[in-house]
């Protein structure tokens, strides 16, 4: 496949119009992750910057597929226009995956004003990975207002996705063992509004309860993240839920606070697109053989390891790079 | 992009049950043995119309559409399939059938544009094999 820049131009223009079939190619391009993806992200990511994006994520069986789901509709209900990006992992064995969060979609499927993608984590660190944030780019340059993001994660993930969201919500429900032990370690201070679904199951109460009395001990200044009981499955709660992310929303704007979410959101993108850049100058062989030489060099012990990356990263960066795509 | 590096990017597979009958078992299994495989499956469920499955399609920018139909009603709903698939501009994208049809049917359906129809009975390897394979020449086709 050859794609000339002026067809890159198409697709990205494709995006812009809110084509369907282009977001779909595009949204491809960029789990490839190939070079091809670049012209037209560049075009699409000056272009965006107007979507809400909220993150939703929490442990396995928390429902938050059915959450979004819910919440997507809600969204509609205020008349914006949705895109989702759900996240599954990939798996490490055979780097397959069954992505089936679209199914508890069901009901946003007929919905032209929605689009719904599914994404494999395809061994990127990080529940939400680099294609991810230019899935969400793509969508948001296509005129989405609302992007949510979901993603299934332990620790990591979840504070992950704190950097590529305006807003996030943490999910958790009744039942799923040590579910609220398993918050604290660092997803308690991510959240912006946390949710206690499958609120009809026994147990919910004091789910909520401790979430409450643990989010009292880390009272700020600033908005205090609310504890809100829904049930997806019945819609329950999920105009509450709608209501807290915009006053969230609200709120970062009046705060000001908006400016300090979005350079964190851009600190992170860049880095994490340097250190890609970077792995894969690493993993692609070197130019000229001053790799293979820093290897002879190591076998007779006349350099060192931390000697050697240095100058070859030293290398890299200056100037060496600039013949290469 | 050379075909070899098209090759590395995972086969996306959307599998999908359409029309009435509520058997998910088959497809359930041959979802599990596309992933073992290496490919990304997406799964939507039972009893969805063609227009969902090809609206879902459409956004998952899949390589094949996989269904099952054990209905009966394949001689109405792959053809619908098929015509809302160039409709939506994804006529190059496969469609790959699977269920309980007489062979005059499958002729006819394939003659339509219908990929590969496999029985009942296939092995999951044999499916496996089949969607790699049909996947892996149409990419050629398109790169060469």
């Amino acid at each position: 496949m050859t794609t000339t820049t002026g067809a890159a131009a198409g697709l990205a223009r494709g995006v812009l119009a809110g084509d369907v079939l282009a977001i779909a190619r595009m949204i491809s391009r960029v789990e490839r992750r190939g070079l091809d993806a670049a012209d037209d992200m560049a075009e699409l990511y000056r272009a965006g910057g107007r979507a809400r994006v909220i993150g939703v994520t929490g442990p396995a069986g928390a429902g938050k597929s059915t959450l979004v789901a819910a919440l997507g509709g809600e969204f509609r209900r205020r008349g914006r226009t949705l895109g989702i990006v759900a996240v599954d992992p990939t798996s490490p064995y055979s780097g397959g995956s069954v992505l089936g969060d679209r199914i508890r979609m069901q009901s946003l499927w007929d919905d032209p004003e929605v689009f719904i993608r599914s994404m494999a984590t395809r061994g990127a660190l990080g529940g939400i990975t680099r294609a991810t944030a230019d899935a969400v780019a793509v969508l948001d340059a296509a005129g989405k207002d609302v992007v949510l993001v979901e993603t299934v994660g332990v620790g990591q993930d979840e504070v992950e996705i704190a950097q590529a969201a305006h807003s996030v919500v943490v999910v958790s429900a009744p039942g799923l063992g040590d579910d609220v032990q398993a918050l604290k370690a660092g997803l308690l201070e991510t959240a912006d509004v946390h949710v206690v679904n499958k609120a009809d199951r026994e147990g919910a109460d004091r789910t909520v309860a401790e979430l409450r009395a643990m989010l009292g001990m880390s009272a700020g200044d600033g908005w205090r993240a609310p504890v809100l009981p829904t049930c997806a499955e019945s819609g329950q709660g999920v105009d509450e839920l709608a209501a807290a992310l915009d006053r969230h929303h609200d709120w970062l704007l009046s705060s000001g606070e908006i400016d300090e979410r979005l350079r964190l959101i851009a600190r992170h993108r860049l880095k994490t697109l340097l250190t890609a850049f970077v792995h894969e100058r690493v993993d692609r062989p070197m130019p000229g053989s001053a790799f293979e030489t820093a290897v002879e060099a190591l076998c007779r012990r006349t350099t060192d390891p931390w000697t050697a990356a240095h100058a070859l990263l030293e290398e890299e960066l200056s100037g060496r790079s600039k013949g290469r795509p | 992009m050379s075909p070899v590096e098209a090759g590395q990017d995972p086969i996306r597979v959307l599998v999908a049950k359409v029309g009435l009958d509520g058997h998910d078992r088959g497809v359930k299994v041959v979802a599990r043995a596309l992933r073992d495989a290496g490919m990304e499956v997406i799964y939507t469920g039972l009893h969805r119309t063609p227009e969902q499955v090809i609206g879902s399609a459409v956004q998952e920018d899949v390589d094949a559409i996989g269904v099952s139909l054990l209905s009966g009603a394949h001689m109405t709903l792959l053809p619908r399939l098929l015509e809302l698939m160039r409709e939506q501009g994804i006529g190059d994208k496969l469609l790959i059938a699977g269920g309980v049809m007489p062979d005059e049917d499958v002729v006819e359906l394939k003659a339509m544009g219908v990929a590969e129809i496999l029985g009942q009975d296939t092995p999951p390897a044999t499916i496996v094999a089949t969607v790699e394979r049909l996947v892996r020449d149409r990419q050629a086709l398109r790169a060469g």
